[in-house]
C-alpha cells in the first residue's frame, strides 16, 4: 500500500460483507481509496458490484464490517454527505426538462460552489437540450445528464455503477475526462465495470469481486 | 505479477498509473466540501414542491381525477336515492366522506410509486436531508394536489346531496382535518407496498381499517351536529389524530421505504 499512514484514506472498508437471505452476495472485502485515486471494481455479472456500491452508499445495510470516511467510522447519514451515487436508474422525471430535473436533484443533494447548471449541461455535451423533456432523451443522453448531476454534487466521492453503459465512444471518453477532472480536484471515484471498457487514465486501484458460489470452491 | 485474489486489492498496473500529483489531505478536503454546497432542509423541500407543481401542470388532466371520481360517486348516490331530499340529507355526510376516502385511496398509489420506479426514491435516500422530511413534504404536496381540489368541490357535492347549510361548517372543518390525516396514514401504507409491482388491492386492505376511525369521527361530527349535539369533540379527535400522524407517519413511512426497497 502506497499511501502514507498519517493521512487516512478518503474511503476505506474493512471486512465488509453482505448476504441476502443467508446467501452471501459479496465479501468480506477490504479496500481503501485516497483522494485523487480511482478504485476500479471489476467482476462478472452477479459478482456483487452493484450491491457493494449500494451498501457503501447506505442504500443497503451491511451485514458486517466497517466503512470509514477520512479515517472515521461513518454513519449512513454521514456517507450521504460524502458520496454521490450514479446507479442504473437515472432518477429523472420523464415530464420534466433536463434543466428542471437537474434543479430538483441539486436541491436534494446540494451544489458544488462555483459550478452552474447550464455549464454542467454544456460540459456533458447537452448544450441546447436544456428544455428537452427527459422522455425525449436517449439512454445515452440520460447517462450524460446523470454525469452532469455528479459534476454538480458537492460530494468528494463518486460511486459510479457501470458508468460506460449506453455511451458511445465519445461518451466513454467523456466519463474518463470527468473522472479525471474530479480526481484532479481532490475527489475520488469508485467505478464498477465488467472489464470491457477502458479505465480512466488516472491512478487506479483494482478490486476484483467473484461470484459467491465460486468462493466456496 | 500474480493475478488479484478475490476481495483483495491488486497493485495498480503500471500502464494505469498516471503521473503522481501532490495529494491534498483527504480529511480536510472532505470536511471543506461537506460544509460548502450542502443542501438545506428548506431548499430540498422547495425543490420537491416546485418539481411536483411542474409535474402537476404538465399532467393537469390527471390532477382532476380524484375530484372527478368523488363527484361521480356522489352523483350516482344522488340518482340512486331518487328525488327524496330528506333521505339524501340524512345520508349526505356519510356518502361524502366515503367518496372522499375512496378517491384518496385511488390516488394513494401515485404517492411514491412513480418515484420508486424511476429511481428518484433512491436519490431521496441518498440525500443528506432526512428521508422522513422528504416524505412529509411529498405527502403534503400529494395532499395539496389530490385532496385539496376535493375540499374545494365539497360545497358543490354537499349541495348535490341536499345537506342543510347549517352543517356545512362542520363538514368542511371535518374534511380539512380528516383529509391530511388520511394522506398521512396512506403514506405509511404506500411506503410499505412501494417495493411491490402490483399492490392495488393490498393497499386498500391495509389502508381501509386504518381509515375507519377517521371516517367514523368525520361523518359522526356532521351527524352529531344534525341532531343538535356537540360536534366539537369529534373534530378535536380528528385534530389530535392529525397532530399525532404529522409527527409519526413521516418517520414510519421513511422506515418502511428503507425496508421495502432493500
Amino acid at each position: 500500500m502506497h499511501h502514507t499512514p498519517d493521512l487516512p484514506s478518503l474511503l476505506a472498508a474493512h471486512a465488509l460483507h453482505y448476504a441476502r437471505n443467508d446467501e452471501p452476495i459479496f465479501g468480506p472485502v477490504a479496500f481503501a481509496v485516497d483522494a485523487g485515486e480511482a478504485l476500479l471494481v471489476r467482476g462478472d455479472n452477479g459478482a456483487g458490484k452493484t450491491t457493494l456500491l449500494r451498501v457503501l452508499a447506505g442504500l443497503l445495510p451491511a451485514d458486517g464490517g466497517e466503512i470509514l470516511i477520512a479515517g472515521r467510522p461513518a454513519s449512513a447519514e454521514a456517507r450521504t454527505r460524502a458520496m454521490a451515487y450514479l446507479g442504473h436508474l437515472p432518477a429523472f422525471k420523464a415530464d420534466l426538462g433536463a434543466l428542471e430535473n437537474l434543479q430538483f436533484l441539486c436541491g436534494l443533494h446540494g451544489r458544488r460552489p462555483g459550478r452552474g447548471l447550464e455549464d454542467a449541461l454544456a460540459r456533458v455535451g447537452l448544450a441546447g437540450y436544456e428544455d428537452a423533456l427527459a422522455r425525449q432523451l436517449s439512454a445515452g443522453q440520460k447517462k450524460r445528464l446523470s454525469l452532469a448531476r455528479m459534476w454538480l454534487s458537492p460530494a468528494p466521492l463518486w460511486l459510479m455503477d457501470e458508468p460506460y453503459a449506453n455511451l458511445d465512444l465519445d461518451g466513454i471518453d467523456l466519463v474518463n475526462r470527468m473522472v479525471r477532472a474530479h480526481l484532479d480536484d481532490g475527489g475520488a471515484a469508485l467505478v464498477t465495470t465488467h472489464g470491457a471498457y477502458a479505465a480512466p487514465p488516472v491512478r487506479t486501484r483494482e478490486l476484483v469481486l467473484r461470484r459467491a458460489q465460486e468462493w466456496a470452491t | 505479477m500474480t493475478p488479484p485474489q478475490p476481495g483483495e486489492m491488486a497493485p495498480a498496473p503500471a500502464s494505469r498509473q498516471a503521473e503522481l500529483r501532490p495529494r491534498p489531505a483527504p480529511a480536510d478536503l472532505a470536511h471543506a466540501r461537506q460544509a460548502a454546497g450542502a443542501p438545506t432542509a428548506l431548499g430540498a423541500a422547495a425543490a420537491l414542491l416546485v418539481r411536483d407543481l411542474r409535474l402537476l401542470w404538465r399532467r393537469r388532466g390527471d390532477a382532476l381525477q380524484p375530484a372527478l371520481f368523488a363527484l361521480i360517486v356522489v352523483v350516482l348516490f344522488a340518482l340512486a336515492l331518487g328525488n327524496e331530499p330528506a333521505l339524501q340529507a340524512r345520508v349526505a355526510a356519510g356518502v361524502l366522506w366515503v367518496a372522499v376516502l375512496l378517491s384518496g385511496l385511488l390516488a394513494l398509489d401515485t404517492l411514491f410509486r412513480g418515484d420508486a420506479e424511476d429511481g428518484s426514491l433512491e436519490q431521496w435516500m441518498l440525500s443528506p436531508v432526512p428521508l422522513a422530511w422528504l416524505v412529509a413534504v411529498r405527502t403534503f404536496s400529494h395532499w395539496a394536489t389530490t385532496a385539496l381540489p376535493l375540499l374545494l368541490a365539497a360545497p358543490l357535492l354537499a349541495e348535490l346531496m341536499h345537506l342543510p347549510h347549517a352543517q356545512w361548517p362542520v363538514l368542511m372543518a371535518g374534511l380539512a382535518l380528516g383529509t391530511p390525516l388520511l394522506s398521512l396514514i396512506g403514506a405509511v401504507v404506500a411506503a410499505l407496498t412501494v417495493g411491490m409491482r402490483r399492490s392495488g388491492i393490498l393497499v386498500a386492505l391495509l389502508a381501509l381499517p386504518l381509515y375507519v376511525p377517521v371516517l367514523v369521527f368525520g361523518a359522526g361530527s356532521v351527524a352529531a351536529d344534525a341532531q343538535g349535539l356537540d360536534a366539537v369533540g369529534a373534530l378535536l379527535m380528528l385534530g389530535a389524530g392529525l397532530v399525532l400522524a404529522s409527527v409519526l407517519a413521516p418517520l414510519t413511512a421513511a422506515a418502511a421505504i428503507r425496508i421495502s426497497t432493500s
